[in-house]
């Protein structure tokens, strides 16, 4: 599976690719704990938050919030313990880009936090990891160990008064867990249930103390931003998306994988059909989910010949969202009912349970899509999906319930005639299913 | 064959107070205390803590496993269950040997996630939800595994196996059932 930079030079994956790329001795090699160093020689906690606001970074898990803007929301004369959590609970489908950063350079991950924990003040951090991704628990204990050896980590860092900790902490298959006041429900030992917002995290978040929750690819973008400069790994993407992003791409294509590429990248169509190989058997390009199975779904028509830009801005004028760079390549062999009653499906799995539009609601959105397929859908069940959704998107708890509302809306607005023929056969195939690849 | 429960759904044992306390090794017990030593509230380590009950318990949650979380926590034997209900890997019946978690969503399901779980159940003989006689294998459909890029896939226990086809599927199974393959619940 194909690992690598288009567009720029790899930077959040230019270790990735050498040998014993998860080694201490291998990170320290390529400028590792170099960052570490520099803010533990001069910087101050200001300085720190500082560089990372100019740098323009933005939440890399699905929000895309300011990330600089979340760590100036800490209060800074609290007399609580102070939290980092990373949130390694990445579930969004079509999303596996923090998987290969904790496989193949997890100190990177060490490094970022450490960093973060200075410049909040915090002592003692956890690293959520979704339960399946047990391997990676395994691999970051040992690359953590190594760095409490090597006095990376622990009491006393770099023989400096700076204290610190991280311990990973396994999940045990929750979606919901992902959204950061959930995770800190499950972090706390009770069910993974969402939490009122405001307080947010950052005034009373994990055991009610102030707490930053960070993806891992947020965290793993500090290192550089110190290195480089705020200002420098801005200016390798857009004004309003600053940096590289990584693309999980999957499905109809050639080359699956993860690619980094600059923020602002311009050319989606030239992306699919020449850096990840094209579509597989070439076939032609019916659909595109671009930022995980949340974010709106976009036909053939919204990219080729549109010159669509890969940032947050670019994405949203192109009728869709960055969300989590889950890129889902979708050829003519997929019915796009199917594909959405295959998401619906996932969400109602999902659905922690605790508000009532988006427990009920996506139970009922599958009853609809499972009595279609039955063949006893109604002319008017497009709009039956939408009046369901409509009391759904909004008006739930937290947003799991608007990620459950977008696919179906933009789908059927999109791909109406999918959801027509469906219901007019009778429910049934009505293309030719998906093979499996042989060997 | 044997329903196994989903989340959300009414806890399959019955809700006695159970009568005897599971028993662990030192050796365990010195694995418990590692993670109870990370959190300054103990409860948060009930996830940790529920991994290894259930992995020393023979793959679930039995009665005994719960009154000693309950009691190594401190908290009641209704707060085990209600946290062991919500999470999907956790088990509070018993699960097969092998237990062979397919996914099933859309990157996987488009790359014909379908014909792995049709082969698993041609070979096996029970459907997604169920477990053979012999205890040996259960069958599931689970949702994203964050491994798209290598779909088709599925999960036996804590170990991914991807880029499936048919013959590969075959292949694993065999590996199971000559018992080259690792038990699941590590």
């Amino acid at each position: 599976m194909f690992i690598g930079a288009i567009g720029c030079e790899p930077l959040q994956l230019r270790r990735v690719n050498l040998e014993n790329s998860a080694s201490l001795d291998v990170y320290r090699r390529n400028r590792g704990y170099e960052a570490l160093r520099r803010v533990l020689d001069g910087m101050s906690p200001e300085d720190v938050i500082a560089e990372v606001k100019k740098s323009a970074l933005r939440g890399r898990g699905g929000a895309g919030f300011p990330t600089g803007m979340k760590w100036g929301f800490v209060p800074k004369d609290s007399p609580k313990a102070r939290y980092v959590v990373c949130n390694a609970d990445e579930s969004e489908p079509g999303t596996f880009k923090d998987r290969y950063l904790m496989e193949r350079d997890p100190h990177m991950l060490i490094e970022g936090m450490l960093i973060a924990a200075y410049a909040l003040g915090a002592r003692t951090n956890y690293i959520y990891t979704r339960g399946e991704y047990r391997y990676l628990i395994e691999i970051m204990d040992r690359a953590l160990d190594e760095a409490r050896e090597a006095g990376l980590l622990g009491e006393k860092i770099l023989g400096t008064d700076f204290n610190c900790e991280i311990y990973t902490h396994s999940g045990a298959g929750a979606y919901i867990c992902g959204e950061e006041t959930a995770l800190l429900n499950s972090l706390e030992g009770l069910r993974g249930h969402p939490r009122m917002k405001p307080p947010f995290p950052a005034v009373a978040g994990l055991y009610g103390c102030p707490t930053v929750v960070n993806n891992v690819e947020t965290l793993t973008a500090v290192p550089d931003i110190i290195l480089m400069g705020g200002e420098a790994w801005q200016k390798l993407g857009t004004e309003k998306s600053g940096g590289t992003k990584l693309w999980s791409v999957s499905g109809h294509v050639n080359r699956p994988g993860v690619y980094e590429l600059p923020m602002g990248y311009d050319d989606m169509e030239k992306f699919i059909h020449e850096d990840c190989g094209g579509m597989l058997g070439g076939r032609k390009l019916k659909a595109v989910i671009p930022g995980g199975s949340s974010v709106y779904i976009m036909p053939a028509s919204d990219i080729e010949g549109k010159d669509v830009r890969m940032d947050y801005e670019g994405l949203v004028a192109a009728g869709s969202m960055v969300g989590s760079g889950g890129f889902i390549v979708m050829d003519e062999t997929v019915d796009v009912f199917e594909s959405t009653k295959n998401l619906t499906e996932f969400y109602k799995h999902e659905s922690c349970g605790w508000c009532t539009p988006c427990r009920e609601g996506t139970d009922w959105l599958v009853k609809v899509f499972k009595r279609i397929e039955a063949g006893e859908g109604r002319p008017d069940d497009a709009q039956l999906l939408l009046d369901i959704v409509d009391n759904i998107e909004g008006k739930s708890f937290c947003p799991l319930g608007d990620a459950a509302s977008w696919p179906i809306q933009s789908a059927i607005k999109k791909f109406p005639e999918d959801f027509r023929r469906k219901v007019a056969n009778g429910g049934g195939a009505v293309h030719p299913k998906e093979g499996l690849p042989t060997a | 064959m044997s329903q196994q429960f989903t989340p959300n759904n009414p806890l399959p044992q019955e809700a006695k107070v159970p009568q005897e306390m599971a028993v662990f090794s030192p050796e365990v017990e010195a694995e418990v205390e590692r993670h109870l030593a990370k959190y300054p509230v103990r409860r948060s380590a009930i996830l940790p803590l529920m991994f290894i009950v259930q992995r020393e318990r023979g793959g679930y949650l039995d009665p005994p496993g719960v009154a000693y979380l309950a009691d190594r926590l401190g908290v009641r034997i209704t707060d085990i269950w209600e946290v062991a209900t919500f999470y999907s890997m956790i088990n509070t019946e018993p699960v097969g040997r092998y237990h062979l978690q397919v996914c099933k969503t859309l990157s996987c399901k488009i790359m014909g996630a379908g014909r792995v779980t049709e082969q698993c159940t041609r070979r096996l003989g029970i459907k997604p939800g169920q477990t053979t006689e012999d205890g040996m294998f259960s069958l599931s459909e689970v949702e994203c595994l964050g491994s798209c890029g290598t779909a088709p896939m599925m999960q036996i226990g804590f170990d991914y196996y991807e880029n499936l086809t048919a013959e590969k599927v075959d292949e694993i199974i065999d590996r199971c059932q000559s018992g080259e393959l690792p038990n699941g619940v590590r």
